[in-house]
């Protein structure tokens, strides 16, 4: 387990890839879009990216607005 | 009179209501005032998912966007840099680049910080975006938005969420007259001659979502928007009759008895 900053809040997750994580949180991959450490990381790319101790990570997605 | 349509950044589109997705009690009755509206693109708002219920329903579930087109906007920032960041993530989650910006001055007002929005209209449209944009009804600053590349300007008819009308239709003809680029009203239309007032002004469109869904019935509001913004822009193609200082009968004098 390593220790990450997720949305905001600290969080302990497994060590392993972006997508990993999201799949596990039970979010779905295609409607999501995630930053780490304040740059965009490529969908293309969530399932090769490893997560680091102290990783900022946000995860967002759309919501009504106007 | 069906093939009425316009473009913006190369998109075409029917309808010329543009609707937002906030402020509505559910998700069904913000799909059904979205249907009422025949609007055929929503803005939505970029935000953190909630991790602890990833269950929760999401909007997307409700409004389909390979049917509607997204329009992710930037409400909520208050630099450029924010709005941007915001963006960049919208672009990643939707895949779209055409994408609203507007880069608030204060909280209370919510007027536009116009030397920001500049700021970040450069950097959006460099980096590809194709941004539409949130503006005070200024003729100046609308020319230096498009010159900055904004693909679309969006002055506000009132403060956002005011339902107040169009406060000045002097400025918005004016953007009009000199834009290039489509022009909507954003912001500020309460009820439905509000967006007719707007569309008669000369507007390619009409931006809305308090006035739908704070409406007591939204989903009848939203028909009545969808036949104000026809009904404006068919009045502005007709071309208004002249005013005059005094009457003029429409019955004919002669033959009188």
């Amino acid at each position: 387990m390593i220790g990450i900053t997720l949305n905001g809040e600290p969080r302990r997750v497994a060590a392993g890839s972006i997508a990993a994580l999201v799949e596990a949180l039970g979010l779905p991959l295609a409607k999501v879009a995630v930053e780490r450490n304040l740059e965009i990381v490529p969908r293309s790319t969530l399932g090769d990216v490893l997560l680091a101790e102290g990783d900022q990570l946000e995860i967002v997605h759309f919501v009504g607005g106007g | 009179m069906n093939a009425d349509r316009w473009t913006v950044a190369g998109r075409t589109f029917t309808s010329r209501l543009i609707v937002g997705t906030g402020k509505y009690k559910d998700f069904a009755e913000n799909a059904a005032a979205v249907a009422a509206s025949g609007a055929e693109i929503v803005t939505v708002a970029v935000r953190r998912v909630n991790v602890s219920d990833p269950s929760a329903p999401m909007l997307t579930d409700f409004i389909d966007p390979a049917k509607i087109t997204y329009l992710p906007n930037t409400a909520g920032c208050f630099t450029a840099d924010d709005a941007i960041r915001t963006l960049r993530l919208a672009r990643e989650a939707g895949g779209w680049d055409l994408v609203k910006l507007e880069v608030l001055g204060e909280a209370r007002t919510l007027y536009p910080d116009m030397r920001e929005t500049l700021r970040a209209t450069e950097i959006l449209a460099k980096e590809g975006f194709l941004p539409m944009v949130y503006c005070v009804d200024d003729p100046i600053a609308a020319k230096q938005l498009e010159e900055a590349g904004a693909v679309a300007i969006m002055p506000l008819g009132a403060p956002i969420g005011s339902g107040l009308g169009i406060q000045n239709r002097v400025t918005i003809r004016l953007i009009v007259e000199g834009a290039k680029v489509p022009v909507l009203v954003d912001a500020g239309v309460g009820t439905a001659s509000d967006a007719a007032v707007a569309m008669e002004l000369g507007c390619d469109g009409v931006l809305m979502n308090t006035a739908i869904a704070e409406a007591k019935d939204p989903v009848r509001m939203a028909r009545a928007m969808k036949l104000a913004v026809e009904a404006g822009r068919d009045a502005y193609l007709a071309g208004r009759m002249g005013t005059r200082k005094y009457a003029d009968p429409s019955s004919p004098l002669a033959g009188l008895i």
